[in-house]
């Protein structure tokens, strides 16, 4: 027997949801197609390398007082690139050959959020999640973090980039000293936790051993790209939880990261966050033990940790647990109906902005909120629904509604939701109610 | 597929909006109605503002030391203070309220903190926000608690009833039990009532979106009676052009702010509001004078005055209480900012408060005197400032501020001369 219940479940909660025909095809066998989604040749996102965009933003940041005009006109450009990047970016998650692939990069660019909150990273966000997340999520979660933590736009998010050890060389020419943001949120956020057992002290003395991590500015060589400042690195052994690391320059930060990636407190940490993402707001706990079990067992690898997630019995047997963030809304929303270029889905992109979730524009290091109560408020729901209303419309004459349901929401669906679609006053409300309802808001 | 109609008319915010504008995000309000006519307005100010400058200690010997280039210059000195008491000082940027001072309608409370001590943003707004003494102990916040404990909302029926919240998302401080709804500017076509109808049928199995619908169905009934012709304006503000950035970020939070006063001001309205303001997070380029604190100070003004002129004759029964979760060291560090501290300062403004004098004992920015040697050392419990307020203005009795709304802070005792019930 065909299960389209249980292929349904691998589309949503594992994707964006199917596209029209795609559920028969996962129903053949729906955790074989989620495995041979991590073996799968991975196409690389193209785009500008970030390095060029940061260099040029660098350039016109340092030039802008001797030409304002110019500095203004490329400013507007850089925007702009970064608007259409990240516009590409939904579409393409809306039309991945590998959603499930799709899905983990996003829940790691969120995990290592950086924001556009600071303009200094819009022109290198997009970059940032192609360079240093997408190649490395089915990889060591040690070079994950290392390669997060070690491009400019981290460095830049989080005020390391400028940073400067009170005893460093640098120190006794410029009068700048330590900055200890990173350090505290790669412990907080990204690592161990907030209860991963470490004080005041650890995070300044981390933040020591960061310096000199920094990014080569636009008349450099390798401009836009990580660069080691060993004058601007604090001298000597430093302490972080308990270990002392003797002097070794930019290898002492590599050191510290290995070892936190060790503590049972990181694989905790992650194994709730991928948990709450996938399975439930509240996550079980045998979910979160065997997501951490199979992080210590195999010393971070997460490419077994995504197959474990497959194996999670928690996330077959209870569908519609989680109500779509705004961002897997849009995307669910765009695949569903086959849309893939900006100009026909900017209605939908539209969502992003009025649902309060523009993409890299988190508002916080913590990123946005993976639970319903972040995202489901009267406000947001109206949002939603006036979001839904004017997609209908937009939809109509496209798609019919009783075809999509079937090919989507129809094997978890309520009678009463397919009920009312059948019997809606018009198509295009037949179309919104579709994408209102339940178990398109739900995965 | 192609489609070759977009019914959506195309608006300015689509092409205009930069990433700048985008990032500043529109402030977040959240109004609950309460059984009294007192107003009062939370404004949380998320990120960790720097107390030490923007109620400048300038008096202190060890000040202009601590802070090096990013101290701010004495008053009468090029980019000055506004001078309140002859000891500390109103940042420049608050030149436009800086006479509210003068009126009595400012009172800075200094070295203030929460009863959270360590360095997590995120902790440490759960605890400024849950009332408890640690982050993740309770759902529910002191605001909201303090809605119970006046006996509002919870199914009292009347006109009062209905909570409005402006903005997307209810912050910790107003979540529980206590019913509020939220309201923020329409950006979209509204739904028409037959198709908000159909969707409620089929929600109504679904606890969480139905409950959370049918509270909107009613703020956006209630909003929209309120402001009136208000909303247009605010549909457009912070959308159109975004090049000049910073300006236009106030016009957001500043349309945002005469909404929620006008909601505040209807006699049948919602009396207790608070917004979210972000950008206080100043770990590189917060600056003296100008640079990133200048500009978070410039939108909290804007709303100020924008939500004053909204009150109109409410404001004289208006207290606002600004509070971060924490404050910023007292050194300037490597990057021309400050980064996570302790103590800082609170304001509060309003009609109705007793202000024209800084409040809260001094510890003095010596080495010895700071926090951990690194931040300004706390003196006053912000619970306790908070609680003075509920307990003078609203009217919530100290049992339930003891037992209720701020449990286990029976040591943050209730203060004097805050507000002008006292």
């Amino acid at each position: 027997m065909v299960d389209l219940k249980t292929a349904s479940i691998a589309a949503n909660r594992f994707g964006f949801g199917a596209r029209p025909g795609e559920l028969d095809t996962i129903a053949q066998d729906p955790r074989g197609w989620l495995r041979q989604q991590l073996v799968a040749e991975a196409p690389q996102a193209a785009g500008t390398p970030s390095s060029a965009q940061l260099s040029q933003f660098l350039q016109v940041r340092r030039e802008r007082k001797t030409d304002p005009d110019a500095a203004k006109t490329l400013r507007k450009e850089l925007q702009q690139d970064f608007r259409a990047a990240a516009a590409k970016r939904t579409l393409d998650a809306a039309g991945s050959a590998t959603p499930f692939r799709e899905r983990l990069v996003q829940f790691w660019s969120n995990h290592f959020t950086v924001s556009i909150q600071r303009p200094v990273v819009a022109p290198v966000a997009v970059g940032f999640e192609n360079e240093a997340i997408r190649p490395n999520v089915l990889g060591n979660f040690r070079t994950l973090l290392g390669a997060a933590v070690a491009h400019p736009a981290m460095l830049l998010y989080l005020d390391n980039a400028y940073s400067i050890g009170p005893n460093s060389q640098a120190a006794r020419k410029i009068k700048r000293g330590i900055n200890e943001n990173l350090a505290r949120e790669m412990l907080e956020l990204h690592t161990v936790g907030v209860d991963g057992g470490y004080s005041q002290t650890d995070v300044t003395e981390f933040a020591k051993i960061l310096t000199g991590w920094s990014i080569a500015n636009d008349h450099e060589p390798n401009s836009g790209h990580f660069r080691y400042r060993p004058f601007v690195h604090e001298p000597g052994g430093k302490t972080v939880m308990g270990k002392t690391y003797p002097e070794a320059g930019q290898d002492e930060a590599t050191s510290v990261m290995n070892d936190l990636v060790g503590r049972p407190a990181t694989a905790r940490h992650v194994a709730t966050k991928l948990a709450r993402h996938f399975v439930a707001d509240d996550p079980p706990k045998e979910a979160v033990d065997a997501l951490a079990r199979t992080f210590i067992e195999t010393d971070g690898d997460l490419h077994a940790v995504s197959l474990t997630l497959i194996g999670l019995p928690q996330i077959w047997s209870a569908p519609l647990t989680k109500v779509k963030t705004p961002n897997d809304l849009v995307t669910s929303a765009c695949r569903t109906f086959g849309i893939a270029d900006a100009e026909a889905g900017e209605m939908l992109l539209i969502g992003l902005k009025q649902m309060d979730q523009v993409p890299f524009a988190a508002p916080s290091p913590a990123g946005w909120p993976d639970t319903a109560e972040g995202w489901v408020s009267p406000e947001a729901m109206m949002t939603r629904v006036e979001w839904a209303m004017a997609a209908g419309q937009m939809l109509d004459g496209h798609a019919d509604a009783r075809d999509i349901a079937k090919g989507t929401i129809q094997p978890v669906a309520s009678d009463s939701t397919l009920f009312h679609i059948d019997h809606a006053p018009s198509a295009a409300e037949a179309l919104a109610l579709l994408i209102a309802s339940p178990e398109f808001q739900r995965r | 597929m192609s489609l070759d109609t977009i019914i959506l008319p195309r608006r300015a915010f689509l092409s205009g909006v930069g990433a700048t504008a985008l990032a500043a995000g529109l402030p977040r309000v959240v109004l609950a109605d309460a059984p009294t006519d007192k107003r009062f307005v939370l404004i949380i100010l998320r990120g960790a503002m720097d107390g030490l400058n923007v109620v400048p200690p300038y008096g202190d010997p060890n000040y202009a030391a601590l802070r090096a280039q990013i101290a701010i210059a004495r008053p009468g000195e090029t980019d000055g203070a506004n001078d309140l008491n002859g000891f500390f000082g109103l940042h420049p940027a608050l030149a436009e309220i800086a006479p509210w001072y003068k009126e009595g309608a400012l009172l800075p409370v200094h070295a203030v903190a929460s009863p959270y001590r360590d360095r997590s943003h995120f902790d440490g707004q759960d605890v400024l926000e849950n009332g408890m003494l640690s982050p993740r102990d309770t759902q529910s916040g002191w605001l909201n608690r303090a809605l119970t404990a006046l006996g509002g909302a919870n199914g009292g029926g009347g006109d009062r009833r209905i909570g409005l919240a402006v903005g997307q998302t209810i912050p910790l401080a107003l979540r529980g039990p206590t019913q509020v709804a939220s309201w923020a500017p329409t950006r979209m076509p509204e739904a028409n009532d037959s198709f908000l109808t159909l969707v409620q049928a089929v929600y109504q199995n679904d606890k969480l979106l139905s409950a959370a619908l049918a509270d909107g169905i009613r703020a956006t009934a209630a909003a929209d009676q309120a402001i009136g012709a208000a909303s247009a304006p605010i549909a457009n503000a912070g959308m159109a052009d975004a090049d000049d950035g910073k300006p236009n970020q106030y016009k957001a939070q500043k349309a945002l702010a005469e909404a929620a006063g006008k909601m505040l001001a209807d006699p049948n309205g919602p009396r207790i509001a608070a917004f979210d303001t972000q950008g206080w997070d100043t770990h590189a380029a917060q600056g003296g004078a100008k640079g990133r604190l200048a500009n978070a100070l410039g939108g909290l003004q804007a709303s100020l005055v924008s939500l004053r002129a909204a009150l109109g004759p409410a404001w004289k029964d208006t207290v606002v209480l600004m509070a971060t979760e924490f404050g910023r060291t007292a050194h300037v560090n490597g990057t021309n900012g400050t980064d996570h501290g302790t103590a800082t300062a609170a304001l509060l403004a309003g009609g109705a408060v007793a202000g024209g004098k800084v409040l809260g004992e001094w510890p003095g920015l010596s080495e010895t005197q700071l926090y951990q040697s690194r931040d300004l050392m706390p003196t006053t419990d912000l619970r306790a400032v908070i609680k003075t307020v509920l307990y003078e203005h609203l009217g919530v009795s100290r049992d339930r501020l003891d037992g209720f709304v701020f449990p286990n802070s029976s040591d943050a005792r209730v203060l004097k001369g805050i507000t002008r019930s006292a």
